[in-house]
């Protein structure tokens, strides 16, 4: 009969007779008790939740951040395409006109008077920054806190936009 | 005066006894849990506390807390009675182990051992025989298919072992020439503390630890419990500080067990140089220094119990009982024959 081995990862299962010492059984239980007690030696691996943050891939999607250009200006223009691409529906917003006098604080004449994210709602998808024509939205690579109420989870302007003396690297991410 | 010197005398060293045997072995389930985590490359428990060292008392505590639920079709007085058998026969071992040679208070000298029965090891075997009791009570009343399941392999394997650990020791007897267990502490303090049982007996030892880990249900042979066929074996049904005696009396087996080991076939309380230490220090100090050693080797072998489990499978069930009497007992049985002849050639 032909031999097939379709996949290259075929093992044939060995069925030699085991050796006296093998049969034995206690020399093979000490040989295996000196694997364990090498790990005992071996650096751990675990990163301890709460206090070491374990190093992120530069693609992950974590919190978000709304942006300000280079003179500290709201970036966001309130055109509401990160909202309409929302697969979860997490973000609202709330459009408003920028007055006289406000040209220090938004970049166009439109702007979002509220931007709310509900975190508990958002997958994570970054669909959002996809949209985003005015490179106003990002996901970053800080986690979501962990909060007591479920109010605490809709984040806010506040939360959200990034202060201009602790501005958010974005630099790695790569979208398009 | 005598008398109430007496008794004032075993009052402490059996609450002494108690006590260190109980935090030792809540203990070894911290330390069971650092063992397996850093033989998994993982760090264990570390959070209640610095390192995690108050992780015993908060399972404790958790354990206290939780609903203490008793099945309707249970037996109640022997489900009640299960977990206290069980850890009552794992604490009432460690009476005859002696932990020192003797303390000289005032111008008396006081054994450091609860009592020196003149057949200590026969007490051991027939009390550990007794702890089948807890196992099979507990999941007898249940009144559950997997705890009875439970409670006849535990039972089972637990007679079947007993057997060659009984053979095991009566060649350890014949070396020896005597059945208290204080006395075969203090022969072994030849040699200037180094002439161990385990150098006569190196066979015997093997057969003895093998089944010292089977009556302490301990991986590869903790079949009663065995979480993947049988939902948690004879205490299935526990919850509560009920459950955590069951728990906690295989931590305290543990201890007893390894303190008996380290007494039957490592010196006990004798380590190299004791009976120098003896001469040129105070008789006290060094009494101290050896129940020290003695807690050293005990600790010790409650880490080879925890780092086979570790390290082994378990056992299939007829494999346990083919291990059981088509190896370990005509072993035994070629041991004693063995031990026999030697005793008989140069004796």
């Amino acid at each position: 009969m032909a031999e097939y081995n379709l996949s290259n990862r075929k093992v044939m299962v060995s069925n030699k007779k085991m050796t006296f010492s093998e049969r034995l059984y206690l020399p093979e239980i000490l040989r295996g008790m000196g694997v364990t007690i090498n790990h005992l030696f071996k650096p751990k691996v675990t990163y301890v939740y709460g206090k070491d943050i374990r190093p992120f891939a530069t693609t992950y999607r974590g919190q978000h951040v709304l942006k300000r250009d280079d003179e500290g200006r709201e970036r966001c223009v309130a055109c509401g395409m990160c909202a309409v691409a929302c697969p979860a529906e997490a973000i609202t917003i709330v459009a408003a006109e920028r007055q006289p006098g406000e040209e220090h604080l938004y970049r166009e004449e439109k702007y979002a008077s509220t931007y709310e994210i509900n975190m508990l709602r958002c997958i994570f998808c970054g669909l959002c920054e996809y949209a985003c024509p005015k490179e106003a939205i990002y996901l970053t690579q800080r986690l979501v806190e962990v909060e007591t109420n479920r109010r605490d989870f809709i984040y806010t302007k506040d939360d959200l936009l990034e202060s201009m003396d602790n501005r958010i690297d974005i630099s790695q991410r790569r979208l398009r | 005066m005598v008398f109430e010197a007496f008794l004032l005398e075993k009052t402490i060293i059996v609450l002494v006894v108690f006590v260190v045997t109980l935090s030792i072995a809540a203990y070894s389930t911290y330390g069971e849990r650092k063992v397996a985590a850093f033989l998994q490359d993982r760090i264990g428990p570390n959070m209640a506390g610095p390192y995690g060292i108050w992780q015993p008392l908060a399972d404790g505590l958790k354990m206290f807390m939780k609903e203490d639920f008793v099945p309707a079709a249970a037996n109640k007085f022997l489900y009640h009675i299960g977990p206290g058998l069980s850890m009552l026969t794992a604490l009432m071992v460690s009476a005859v182990i002696p932990w020192g040679k003797s303390l000289i208070i005032g111008d008396g000298e006081a054994s450091v051992q609860v009592t020196d029965i003149n057949v200590g090891i026969l007490y051991v075997l027939g009390v550990v025989s007794l702890g089948v009791y807890g196992v099979m009570i507990g999941g007898w009343a249940s009144n559950n298919k997997y705890s009875l399941m439970g409670a006849l392999r535990a039972s089972s394997q637990m007679i079947s072992y007993e057997l060659p650990m009984g053979l095991s020791l009566i060649a350890l007897v014949m070396t020896t020439g005597t059945l208290s267990f204080n006395e075969i502490a203090a022969q072994q303090s030849g040699w200037n503390g180094m002439e161990w049982n385990i150098f006569y007996q190196p066979l015997g030892f093997i057969i003895f630890i093998v089944c010292a880990f089977a009556e302490a249900n301990r991986t590869p042979f903790d079949l009663p419990e065995c979480e993947a066929e049988l939902v948690g074996g004879y205490h299935t049904e526990y919850s509560s500080m009920k459950l955590g005696f069951y728990l906690f009396s295989e931590y305290a087996h543990m201890f007893v067990s390894s303190a008996i080991i380290a007494t039957l076939y490592f010196g006990g309380y004798n380590f190299p140089g004791i009976n120098t230490l003896y001469e040129i220090m105070p008789h006290n100090v060094v009494t101290a220094i050896s129940i020290g050693v003695l807690m050293i080797k005990t600790l010790f072998f409650i880490f080879l119990f925890m780092w086979v489990r570790w390290t082994i499978p378990r056992f299939r069930y007829d494999q346990l009982m083919d291990l059981g009497w088509k190896k370990l007992v005509p072993l035994a049985i070629a041991n004693i024959v063995l031990t026999a002849g030697i005793v008989l050639l140069f004796k």
